[in-house]
């Protein structure tokens, strides 16, 4: 029997010829990634040790990697802090990917691991995170994590009683239309699958359009697999990967391109023709409530953001440079710009997308994930509405349960900041 | 015995649960307060009441869905409620059983406010209503933690046989 990418991940890391789904393991982890809530994972990793009497230390500290994005700089003294007692630990444990609060190497955990070469395709990611799923863009199984699993994770090298999941096969074929964008290829799957219609599961994405796709748009897609309950969403590893790796990743050693068999096994095909697709918006209060842009053009809005670890790339940016550029955000609405990481808010300096934003009227802000979760800047008033190019739009997510948050592409993030209501590009003067 | 004290729907996301503005907070000791924050009566009743009852609420499909956020585990856990769903998302499941929240997946489960259960292994019995539903064994690689005592001393476990301690 063929078997699936994860499949073929999960035998490499429990040195197996092969696996079945439903199988219970404890795969050797390659990348173990988390951000401030490293403090509730320190303390649980202490605890665990000292019930031993023996010191704590990690099993392996070149392969944690520890990124400052949540609250950034500090909102509070208690993450402050929190960021100081991490700072000793990675120092204590010889940490070595470690980015702190700086502009030359800070930003998103989620697009600093791509970035900075942290994922291979192959390899095992385990983030305490839930949108770790967004490094199986790179050809990983990679999934979200709890603190406490990922303490036992620092101290053993594993993970511990991992089931081999199904696997739901998404093929995406076409041209996507003009202003139609790999985010709205997303939202259209969550809604047509549901926020659970794939728990317990992966998405494997195939087809013409994926294989026409940037890495940055696959780690769109990878990014949100977790909002219909999967455990990863993975693309099958390619020359594009490659080129990513190398121009962008700095990676110069053997890249493996691993690929699912022929014959593998599928729980569920879906098909999608990006070609008929129109701009998508997931509407409040659950990321499957999706519509096409039509049934809620003209919805007033108070809050614009165009960022994150979804949608903060910099060909989002450039969309919304494109779209902005010698115009002006509506009076009445507050458009909030926050950048993946430096290393994109920098090209996106020199490229002049920041300076055609901020003429705009936008506020760009430092990486992080800022007001996406609501902890940290861009919370909403009251019966406020945001539309963003977030990941969630669950009840309170932005800071407020008495607000609403719609999701969308950038392209429509950017065509909507300019007319101040919910706006389908596609309908000309963009 | 156990009481039902709060009935939910579907998708009730970790937002709802312990809402982003309180992940600074993450203790297990301090999280419990800040348990339905936004869900005003349901705070306040966890907060004030004290009951040697098993107070367990009741939930539809996909129970705790969206972020990977141990406090949402860990607050409900402080509270030591029982969470009687139709199913869990993925993550907040691991998450519950690693603390030893105690999660049942009951399917049909149909249970108004102030019903009283009794939950076994196998069933849920709704004494109130005089009906009883088939609960969805853990999977077995779950059940394993939860014997364990949860996934700490779990993890201790096999350190221990790797360190050669006895």
């Amino acid at each position: 029997m063929g078997q699936t990418i994860v499949q073929k991940i999960l035998a490499r890391a429990t040195s197996r010829p092969n696996v079945e789904v439903g199988e219970v393991l404890e795969p050797a982890v390659d990348t173990a990634m988390s951000h401030e809530n490293a403090a509730l994972v320190m303390n649980q990793f202490q605890e665990i040790f000292a019930g031993l009497g023996r010191p704590a230390k990690v099993w392996n500290p070149n392969r944690i990697a520890i990124i400052f994005d949540h609250r950034v700089p500090a909102e509070s003294k208690k993450t402050a802090t929190n960021q100081k007692k991490i700072r000793t630990f990675v120092a204590e444990q010889g940490i070595t990917k470690f980015h702190d609060i700086r502009g030359d190497e800070g930003g998103i955990c989620h697009q600093i691991l791509p970035e900075n070469g942290y994922v291979l395709p192959g390899y095992v990611v385990v983030g305490t995170d839930s949108h770790t799923t967004t490094h199986g863009a790179l050809g990983a199984f990679a999934f979200g994590i709890g603190a406490t699993e990922m303490a036992s994770v620092w101290a053993l090298g594993n993970v511990l009683n991992v089931e081999v999941p199904d696997t739901i096969k998404v093929v995406v074929e076409g041209e996507l239309p003009k202003f139609v964008q790999p985010k709205d290829i997303i939202l259209h799957l969550i809604g047509k699958i549901s926020a659970e219609g794939a728990n317990f599961k992966v998405l494997e994405f195939h087809g013409s359009t994926i294989r026409n796709m940037s890495t940055s748009g696959r780690l769109t897609l990878c990014n949100m697999a977790v909002e219909a309950g999967a455990t990863s969403g993975i693309v099958p590893p390619d020359e594009e990967t490659v080129r990513f790796l190398r121009e962008e990743a700095d990676i110069t050693g053997e890249i493996e391109l691993i690929a699912p068999d022929e014959d593998a096994k599928y729980c569920q095909v879906v098909e999608i023709d990006a070609s008929k697709l129109v701009p998508q918006i997931a509407c409040p209060h659950t990321v499957d409530n999706v519509k096409p842009v039509s049934e809620v053009e003209g919805l007033k809005v108070d809050q614009i953001v165009i960022g994150s670890c979804t949608n903060g790339r910099l060909d989002d940016l450039e969309t919304a440079a494109n779209i902005l550029r010698g115009k002006k955000v509506a009076h009445g609405v507050r458009m909030l710009v926050f950048p993946a990481s430096y290393r994109i808010y920098q090209k996106a300096l020199e490229l002049g997308y920041v300076n055609d934003l901020v003429k705009a009227g936008a506020v760009v802000m430092n990486p992080g994930c800022g007001p996406c979760l609501g902890v940290h800047q861009g919370a909403l008033g009251d019966k406020e509405v945001a539309l963003a190019t977030t990941n969630r739009n669950f009840k309170g997510r932005m800071g407020n349960p008495e607000s609403d948050v719609y999701l969308c592409s950038p392209a429509v993030a950017a065509a909507s900041a300019i007319t101040g209501m919910i706006t389908n590009p596609q309908k000309g003067g963009f | 015995m156990a009481k039902v004290i709060y009935k939910f729907d579907d998708d009730i996301s970790t937002d709802i649960i312990y809402p982003g503005r309180y992940m600074a907070t993450v203790l297990p000791t301090e999280t419990p307060q800040f348990a339905f924050d936004d869900i005003k009566e349901l705070n306040k009743l966890l907060n004030s009441e004290k009951t040697n009852e098993t107070r367990v609420i009741v939930a539809g499909k996909n129970f705790g869905c969206g972020s990977s956020r141990e406090q949402a585990a860990s607050c409900l856990k402080g509270h030591n409620l029982t969470i009687v769903a139709k199913d869990f998302a993925r993550i907040f499941l691991q998450n519950s059983i690693n603390l030893g929240l105690r999660t049942v997946i009951c399917p049909d489960i149909e249970a108004e406010v102030d019903d009283d259960l009794e939950i076994t292994d196998d069933k849920v019995i709704n004494k109130t209503q005089g009906k009883e539903f088939a609960v969805v064994p853990l999977p077995k690689a779950r059940q394993a933690i939860v014997d364990a005592g949860g996934l700490i001393p779990y993890t201790q476990k096999i350190l221990k046989q790797r360190m050669g301690i006895e």
